[in-house]
């Protein structure tokens, strides 16, 4: 590891950091929207399922870190918990809350919207993951042949949830396409690479943000067509761009809630 | 070099065999094919271990474990263990012991091969009947999943197959 960071240089080593930041905190934040459904999923296996993805995704969240730690950035478990909203490099989507209310409270969680945001947000993260399998850093070409084989399953899963409820009653189609144009609107850093662009994308760590938009239309273009329905478009340009550290509250929020242990006693061992 | 004074590889492989998954007490990490390399050099142990699902919480627990298994033999003075990526682990470096140890715990190993369509097929673990039913893909721990039986009407669980193709 150590001779990999003398001979990198300044540039390769400042775009390869962003993008494990960006990679990590979007699993990081996924993993923990997902995490709060548990208890309140439509029933018992979707429990057992959401709870195992979210696990799965918190695993890939942790890996990334870790190599930012064998980088020289910090502590793992400091990178994930205790660096502050602005500091963060996840997309507006993965930050977003699942509904109405406090998951302890009555929260009124839309299901629709988890179904399409996991499904949407799982084939972005295969583009990326497919192409991070090639990448010039072999540090995350290694993880990323390892997170490839448990996305299988992910993808599996919420492409049949989205499948089956496009498939289903008035009101569960009106709730979905609903959850699209709401998923979409927040679409727009998700391939994004920020301020870095140029700097990640010329030094190989994975395809470019335009190869990958078109990667992810190309898989799921058979679904949409299948189900006879439009394939919806990905901003241009992001309102808010994650990558950059701009962030609504939900981020806030989440960081409370996610961090509060962790800052009780951030020496303890786990 | 003082190889000739040193710990014996084969000893320490016989001690790996009776490191447990702490999720499934009936297989060995040997069983699971998580071993990637053990290296003695005079009287340090170092091992090289592959972790099976990136979220599984019994990692760190194999890794203590190991650690305090070698420890524990004669001459050795220190050990050091670690996860590495490469190779990947797969379902299909599970041993044919380790199959039959995940038998004996109620669950089914992971299918050799899988359908076209990524779909696939196991057997009741308990009576081995064919005529079983996917319940859900996930488990109770990350690389499970559950099934039903038809014939012997009981629940089982299967690992997942895992595998680069995916």
């Amino acid at each position: 590891m150590s001779t990999t960071e003398n001979s990198m240089s300044a540039e390769y080593k400042e775009a390869i950091t962003h993008l494990l930041f960006q990679l990590a905190d979007d699993d990081f934040l996924y993993a923990f929207r997902g995490s709060e459904w548990l208890g309140l999923a439509p029933h018992i296996e979707e429990d057992v399922a959401s709870s195992s993805i979210s696990q799965d995704s918190m695993g890939h969240a942790a890996m990334f870190y870790h190599l930012l730690e064998d980088l020289g950035v910090g502590k793992a478990d400091d990178l994930a918990h205790l660096r502050p909203a602005q500091d963060r490099n996840n997309s507006i989507l993965t930050e977003r809350v699942n509904g109405e209310g406090y998951y302890m409270e009555t929260p009124q969680y839309d299901w629709a919207y988890q179904v399409v945001r996991s499904y949407f947000y799982t084939q972005a993260k295969k583009v990326k993951v497919d192409s991070l399998c090639h990448s010039s850093y072999k540090p995350v070409a290694e993880v990323a042949i390892k997170v490839k084989m448990e996305l299988y399953y992910h993808k599996l899963h919420w492409e049949t949830w989205f499948k089956q409820l496009m498939s289903s009653t008035d009101v569960a189609k009106k709730k979905m396409n609903d959850a699209i144009t709401v998923v979409m609107n927040d679409f727009g850093d998700v391939f994004s690479f920020g301020n870095l662009k140029p700097k990640i994308e010329s030094n190989n760590l994975l395809d470019s943000e335009e190869e990958m938009k078109k990667r992810w239309h190309a898989s799921i273009g058979p679904v949409f067509e299948a189900l006879q329905m439009e394939e919806p478009a990905i901003p241009n340009h992001p309102v808010m761009n994650g990558r950059n550290g701009e962030h609504t509250k939900d981020l806030d929020e989440a960081l409370l809630t996610l961090s509060e242990v962790y800052k009780l006693d951030p020496v303890a061992v786990w | 070099m003082s190889a000739s004074i040193g710990v014996s590889i084969e000893r320490i492989f016989e001690v790996l065999k009776n490191v447990k998954d702490p999720e499934i007490d009936s297989v060995s990490i040997i069983d699971l094919g998580m071993v990637a390399e053990v290296i003695v050099e005079g009287n340090n142990v170092k091992i090289t271990l592959l972790p099976t699902f990136l979220g599984c919480p019994a990692l760190e627990f194999i890794k203590m474990n190991t650690v305090n298994a070698v420890l524990k033999l004669p001459k050795v003075e220190a050990v050091e263990v670690e996860f590495v990526f490469h190779p990947p682990w797969t379902s299909d470096r599970i041993t044919e012991q380790g199959h039959v140890n995940l038998k004996k715990f109620g669950i089914a190993p992971p299918p050799r091969y899988l359908e076209e369509d990524g779909s696939w097929h196991v057997d009741c673990a308990y009576c081995g009947s064919s005529y079983v039913s996917m319940e859900n893909i996930f488990g109770p721990t990350a690389c499970r999943s559950i099934l039903y039986c038809k014939s012997c009407k009981n629940v089982f669980e299967a690992m997942k197959p895992v595998s680069t193709l995916m």
